[in-house]
């Protein structure tokens, strides 16, 4: 079945590389619908991407002095986190809970968080205006501690490195590498537990981010309880993005996944939906709380006020109700629908915050321009990429060689 | 043997309390020296919109000539080529003035935003920007209730454009700021912030029928470096009055202050749920070991 895949078995430096070097070529045709339309994106985004270190983040980007953040900060990086929150919601349920049922999309999902803070948090380099003072937060005396945006830098930084040990006994798998498999598999546990730490302090901090921007931010959306309402929904965005993603995953990687897998996805997605019910109940029950408390009835009769409430009730009570309802009658369908609709419900709150409802009365409004649409596009397609090269080469999807399994 | 180890550690563990208490001992009477924030007052009713401050700024920090006065249509705001404007409104009394630059709070957004350090609100009082520090990131733009930082967009190598007090270039040589010094009227006042408040709070109580009773940055924000006084309420002469009386990095404290808890708790409860969930954890252990 994998003739391709050849685990070198003597560990001397020239045939390691010579396997390396073959794992680069691309498998399979590569004149698939997704290459012609994404190849073209992202040569034109490489382009723009030049232009932008070369004459400056104005020349492709609509920002202004009044939105300094727009879509690479609002979009690229605060909703894709929030997505990206699968990893350890699912590290959770498998190492600390113990739910086996789930263990076999544990590494996808890991491999799905970990590239996605690896492109998002690369995303912030090319927002960033001065990209090659990034490490004086890391290094040196530049410890700017009473930053929110501090703990979240270091955050990331720290998170990628968990999940990249939370994901390693597969690259050890790939390389055939034994004995760092059964080091690497070891860690695992601790890396878990400090990976949800630290994504339960970012997953919120990206909300307190937005804290100090009080009179910026349309008070529909703005409370002291942001991080905690980003917190919350980041386990739902999480989820419905492992139900959504693994939904892809089973149809275009199909022969990979053994039959045992197959058959269990219809339960772990109906496992999930569950999950995602309870938590879309709780964010919901938050947001309403904060509403009455914050006695803002006067500004829902605005265009402002008829958007929250599509947000609230289109796609936060909604998609709770179809997610309760789908897995009481078990129609796998209705559990997509319903994730996609969390998921379109979470990409509106987060732009919510940080683009619509930020300066919402400015008379000038921002709308990001087609050439950060398309840089935007570049980041997502090139990580689909990348995905898509370790799923065809590591054990990810398909079942552990035989020597992982007998640990 | 074994004593004298221990009485070894314990005269260590006291030095080293010494040291590191004698280091902040030492470091009381220089916070003296530093003295108090100092700041300017801005008096609107004493200004009569002669832009001559703006032309001071522009040539003190080498920045370009600021527009002439017909080339003016509406109220203007800093950006990154001027670090100040000076507004007319048409007020209640008739036209008022207000000079627009950063207020150098006490407690400055910008400051506890930038994690670089870069922001950085000095002791003298004024607010700089270190550019080998910064990163562009422009947290501080999100954050500054006053919308003061100003970024180059069109930069290869941009910088944050803002008022500094003429911290580097004035202050630290013991003169006053540039617009302070150049003011034909006496609008603006350079002093520390006590002295100002006070000289404020006098011409208010002299002249009460001139000026509203009120100093914007008082209170604004957590209290601000640079004051003003003004014939008309602040909202008028397109002072942010919205502007909340608590400082900024107030608002995030909360969520900073439950960081150290949560990385203590979280952990010692994720591993205490591991431990209980894992079937027959201590038969399986001891059957191994």
């Amino acid at each position: 079945m994998n003739k391709t895949r050849t685990i070198p078995t003597n560990n001397d430096g020239q045939h390691i590389w010579k396997f390396f070097f073959s794992e680069l070529k691309p498998k399979g045709k590569w004149l698939t619908p997704f290459n012609i339309i994404s190849i073209p994106i992202i040569l034109l985004g490489i382009v723009l991407i030049v232009i932008r270190f070369w004459k400056g983040i104005g020349e492709i980007t609509n920002l202004s002095q009044e939105i300094p953040w727009g879509l690479w900060i609002g979009f690229d990086v605060v909703t894709g986190v929030a997505f990206a929150g699968g990893a350890y919601v699912i590290t959770f349920m498998v190492y600390i809970l113990n739910m086996h049922k789930y263990h076999s999309i544990v590494r996808v999902t890991v491999l799905n968080g970990f590239l996605a803070y690896l492109f998002y948090a690369g995303a912030l380099l090319l927002d960033l205006g001065r990209p090659w003072n990034v490490i004086n937060p890391i290094i040196g005396n530049n410890f700017g501690v009473s930053s929110v945006l501090f703990l979240v830098a270091w955050h990331f930084l720290l998170y990628m490195i968990a999940q990249l040990i939370e994901f390693s006994p597969a690259i050890a798998e790939w390389l055939g590498a034994r004995r760092a498999h059964k080091i690497l598999s070891g860690m695992t546990l601790a890396a878990v537990i400090f990976g949800i730490t630290l994504s339960m302090l970012h997953q919120s901090g990206l909300g307190a981010l937005y804290l100090m921007a009080k009179e910026k931010i349309h008070p529909l959306w703005y409370s002291e309880f942001i991080p905690i309402m980003f917190f919350v929904s980041s386990i739902f965005a999480g989820l419905s993005m492992v139900i959504f993603e693994g939904s892809i995953s089973h149809r275009v990687f199909s022969e990979q996944i053994s039959d045992k897998d197959h058959k269990a996805q219809h339960g772990i997605i109906h496992g999930l939906a569950k999950i995602c019910t309870g938590t879309l109940f709780v964010y919901f029950f938050l947001q309403l709380l904060v509403f009455i408390h914050g006695k803002h009835w006067d500004l829902i009769n605005s265009p402002m006020g008829y958007w929250y409430l599509l947000e609230m009730i289109g796609f936060v009570f909604l998609p709770m109700v179809l997610f309760f309802y789908s897995y009481r009658t078990n129609n796998l369908f209705l559990i997509r629908l319903a994730a996609i609709l969390t998921m379109l419900g979470v990409i509106l709150n987060r732009l919510n915050v940080t683009i619509i409802g930020f300066r919402w009365d400015m008379a000038v409004r921002y709308v990001p321009s087609w050439m950060e649409i398309v840089v935007t596009l570049t980041v997502l397609f090139t990580e689909i990429w990348i995905f898509r090269w370790v799923i065809n080469r590591m054990p990810v999807l398909r079942e552990s060689p035989s020597f992982a399994e007998k640990e | 043997m074994d004593l004298h180890r221990r009485d070894f550690f314990k005269v260590m563990g006291a030095t080293g309390i010494t040291l590191a208490l004698g280091k902040e001992l030492n470091a009381a009477p220089e916070a003296k020296m530093k003295d108090e924030f100092h700041g300017v007052l801005y008096d609107s009713a004493r200004c009569t919109g002669c832009r001559g401050c703006e032309y001071d700024c522009a040539e003190a920090n080498n920045l370009p000539e600021p527009i002439p006065n017909k080339d003016i249509k509406g109220p203007r705001k800093p950006d990154e080529t001027r670090r100040t404007v000076v507004n007319e409104y048409n007020t209640s009394k008739g036209k008022v003035y207000a000079k627009i630059q950063c207020m150098h709070c006490n407690q400055p957004a910008c400051g506890s935003a930038c994690l670089t350090q870069a922001m950085h609100k000095t002791e003298e009082g004024p607010v700089i920007w270190r550019a080998d520090k910064c990163m562009g990131c422009r947290y501080c733009m999100v954050s500054c209730p006053f919308d003061i930082p100003k970024f180059e967009f069109h930069s290869a190598n941009p910088k944050i454009e803002k008022c500094t007090m003429c911290f580097e270039t004035r202050i630290q040589k013991g003169e006053i700021p540039a617009c302070a010094e150049n003011c034909p009227n006496e609008a603006l006042t350079f002093g520390t912030r006590r002295e100002l408040i006070q000289e404020a709070r006098r011409r208010i109580y002299e002249k009460p029928d001139v000026y509203v009773d009120q100093i914007f940055g008082e209170h604004e924000a957590g209290g601000t470096c640079w004051l003003y006084i003004s014939p008309v309420p602040f909202k008028e002469i397109g002072l942010n009055t919205s502007i909340q009386k608590a400082s900024y990095p107030e608002l995030t404290k909360g969520f900073l202050y439950s960081v150290p808890s949560v990385f203590v708790l979280v952990p010692a409860l994720l591993l205490g749920i591991q431990q209980a969930t894992t079937k027959d954890n201590s038969n399986t252990e001891s059957s191994h070991e």
